[in-house]
């Protein structure tokens, strides 16, 4: 809020009326009267992150211990492939790099969201509790029923969902504003933690080693079966929040402002909030808590197309990149999936933390 | 620039005198009730003023006429219907809002924001129209910030970006704007700037509400000047006609004198001064009486008072004059 010096000429004088700057808004534009706004470096940064998504896809698919080049992958994709490499790309790794990229999108277009309503880069979900809210429902699954992978992944939307409610209600007082849940969220995310750890100490051996594994986050051993569920939630969700991210990003600016230009504030914030949490909770569901991505994606997204406030669909397509990168740096750093996904990304978002901390604390936000 | 949105305009259009009222309102927050059983009617193409002492309700009363607080009872009427029960695009494109305190996001273009006040009359499938980009450039030509457009909105001054929020307002293109404290926080060139540009807009058909702090700004530019005390309307009509000193003193408890503003021929308030040889107080000495004037016409408190939506200012600040404890 500090007043830069002034540089124009005085309120009084015409000069800047003059010398108008044209208004660098690009839209394509029918003769019919309809219009889709285009912002050109946007656009170019999201075709540039889908194809590196891809891309990493591809070289992902032809990693481990059955060595495939991309473009045998690429034919085999395409149907020419033999059937040894047939089976090991159609029912072994192509199922876990669609559930990665999945997961990754899931989760970066959820944290741009929470960011949004929280008008904070710290508002994601799993700082704000959400993640250890899907662990601790996942884990009271697994130690005190001994349910099956499905009854996990139950568990885990069910505590995700659960732990979103309770915030949401927790942060209102008038409408939910961004500090109130970012700290609501950090009280429920050390209360949950908490619960994960008591549970862990109580589990037996399996189970204890069943759920770290799983606490982790990880791509190992994911087929098909996940990947329908998880792509559902995602076909549904991810429109319904495109379709409000208009909406959304003029909150940004302040209820009254957002209000006083004809956006149903609480309606807006309540569908983000809502498949936000849903698409984290069936990104949880389908990899266990993947570490770092919702905080991570939008924040990198944003400084790429240099758009005012986080994109959802950049963040989306981020996160799947991030997300198939990182388990890539996985297999390949440490050999043949013996590292979980969320170890990588744990490394990853870490250090881009203490980064934004520090540069945060030197523009004097924090 | 006054055109109208026909779609968008709600039946009784241009009949009344009067598009904007309040019926009867009570108006609280939480279980704090700041005004009762209070009635206004916005004069068409008015430059409406509303004044009074911390905490008298006025700013709560500009949040009912623009939605922004819902009444405890009674409606806020825009043409004839209930603003409450008109879709929130419906109320937008007829009424304008410049809030106290907005944020602009990190790194967003003057442009760009302008740009956000089109939202109103945007939809799916008409994002950015040619109509919209010319609005918008009107819109900051009209503000003068139209060389500024590419510059972002976080390394203006003070008195710049006031003016691209009220661009943004603009953009919406409402024959309706309410402005809520434009001033406060502006040193004195940037508040004359932004209400001479209120004072613009008015001429050009729109009708203005806002809240000011200033009495003999007030005065000056209004064409309708509300004054209120405890969620009480004391006095309505031109500046002229009714700010008198026993207003002053009724309304802010300020011993004054009223002269003419050898610029405008309009009111202009001279406080009584703090000793009693210094001026014509028509009342005893009056030492803590100055303090209380000088608090019912500070612009810091002020603010902090807008800043919290008035909420603390019951418990903070007393109306200026009234019994101390």
């Amino acid at each position: 809020m500090t007043d830069t010096p002034r540089t124009t000429p005085l309120p009084a004088d015409p000069a800047p009326a003059a010398r108008p700057v044209p208004v660098r808004i690009t839209a394509v534009r029918t003769r019919g009267g309809l219009s889709l706004r285009l912002d050109a470096r946007a656009a170019l940064v999201c075709a540039a992150l889908l194809l590196a998504a891809l891309g990493v896809s591809v070289v992902l698919i032809g990693t481990g211990d059955f060595r495939i080049a991309p473009l045998d992958v690429l034919r085999t994709l395409t149907g020419h492939g033999t059937p040894a490499e047939e089976f090991v790309v159609r029912d072994l790794r192509l199922p876990r790099v669609a559930v990665g990229l999945l997961v990754g999108a899931a989760l970066g277009m959820a944290g741009a969201a929470f960011q949004s309503v929280s008008r904070n880069p710290l508002g994601s979900p799993d700082v704000i509790g959400f993640g250890q809210g899907s662990a601790a429902g996942a884990l009271v699954v697994i130690v005190l029923f001994k349910g099956t992978a499905y009854q996990v992944a139950a568990g885990s939307v069910a505590g995700g969902l659960l732990t979103g409610l309770a915030v949401y209600l927790l942060a209102w007082k008038r409408g939910v504003h961004g500090y109130r849940l970012v700290l609501v969220g950090i009280g429920a995310s050390a209360v949950l933690s908490a619960v994960n750890s008591y549970l862990l100490v109580k589990a037996d051996y399996v189970d204890a080693a069943r759920a770290v594994v799983w606490l982790t986050g990880s791509l190992d051993g994911r087929d098909w079966d996940q990947v329908w569920p998880l792509l559902g939630a995602c076909a549904v969700l991810m429109p319904l929040l495109l379709w409000q991210g208009p909406a959304l990003r003029l909150t940004e600016m302040g209820d009254d402002t957002a209000r006083g230009l004809g956006v149903p504030v609480e309606r807006v914030r309540l569908t983000a909030v809502l498949a936000a949490v849903l698409l984290t909770a069936s990104a949880t569901a389908a990899a266990g808590p993947v570490a770092f991505i919702a905080l991570t994606a939008p924040q990198l997204a944003r400084r790429l197309s240099r758009s005012p406030g986080v994109g959802l669909l950049p963040s989306a397509l981020m996160g799947a990149a991030l997300l198939v990168t990182a388990d890539w740096a996985a297999q390949r750093a440490f050999g043949s999936g013996q590292v979980p996904v969320g170890v990588a990304t744990g490394v990853l978002g870490g250090g881009y933390l203490l980064w934004l901390l520090v540069t945060e604390r030197r523009a004097g936000r924090i | 620039m006054t055109r109208r949105n026909d779609k968008s305009t709600p039946s009784q259009g241009r009949t009344g005198q009067q598009r904007l009222t309040a019926e009867s309102v009570t108006l609280a927050y939480d279980r704090r009730t700041v005004a009762e059983d209070l009635s206004v009617a916005i004069p068409d193409r008015s430059f409406t003023v509303i004044v009074g002492p911390n905490a008298c309700g006025k700013s709560t009363l500009l949040r009912a006429l623009s939605r922004l607080l819902k009444p405890a009872q009674g409606r806020v009427l825009l043409d004839g219907q209930a603003i409450g029960s008109l879709p929130a695009r419906t109320v937008a494109r007829n009424l304008g809002l410049l809030p106290q305190s907005s944020t602009a996001p990190d790194g967003i273009t003057v442009a760009g924001l302008v740009a956000r006040g089109r939202y109103p009359h945007q939809g799916l499938l008409r994002q950015w129209s040619a109509e919209d980009e010319r609005i918008v450039e009107e819109s900051m030509t009209a503000t003068g910030v139209a060389a500024l457009a590419d510059r972002h909105v976080d390394e203006l001054s003070g008195g710049q970006r006031q003016r691209v929020w009220i661009a943004m307002a603009l953009a919406q293109q409402t024959p309706l704007l309410l402005l809520d404290e434009p001033t406060t926080y502006l040193d004195i060139q940037h508040q004359i700037d932004v209400l001479d540009l209120c004072a613009d807009l008015h001429e050009q058909g729109r009708t203005l509400v806002a809240v000011l702090h200033d009495l003999n700004q007030a005065a000056r530019y209004a064409t309708h000047l509300i004054a209120m005390r405890d969620g009480r309307i004391e006095a309505e009509g031109r500046p002229g006609e009714i700010l008198t000193a026993a207003l002053v003193e009724r309304v802010f408890g300020v011993s004054c004198r009223i002269i003419e503003d050898p610029e405008s021929g309009t009111p202009l308030v001279i406080p009584a001064a703090r000793r009693p040889s210094g001026g014509t107080a028509d009342r005893g000495p009056g030492d803590g009486r100055s303090g209380e004037g000088q608090d019912g016409d500070a612009h810091d408190g002020d603010g902090q008072d807008g800043d919290s939506a008035t909420a603390a200012s019951g418990a903070a600040g007393r109306p200026a004059g009234s019994p101390a404890p």
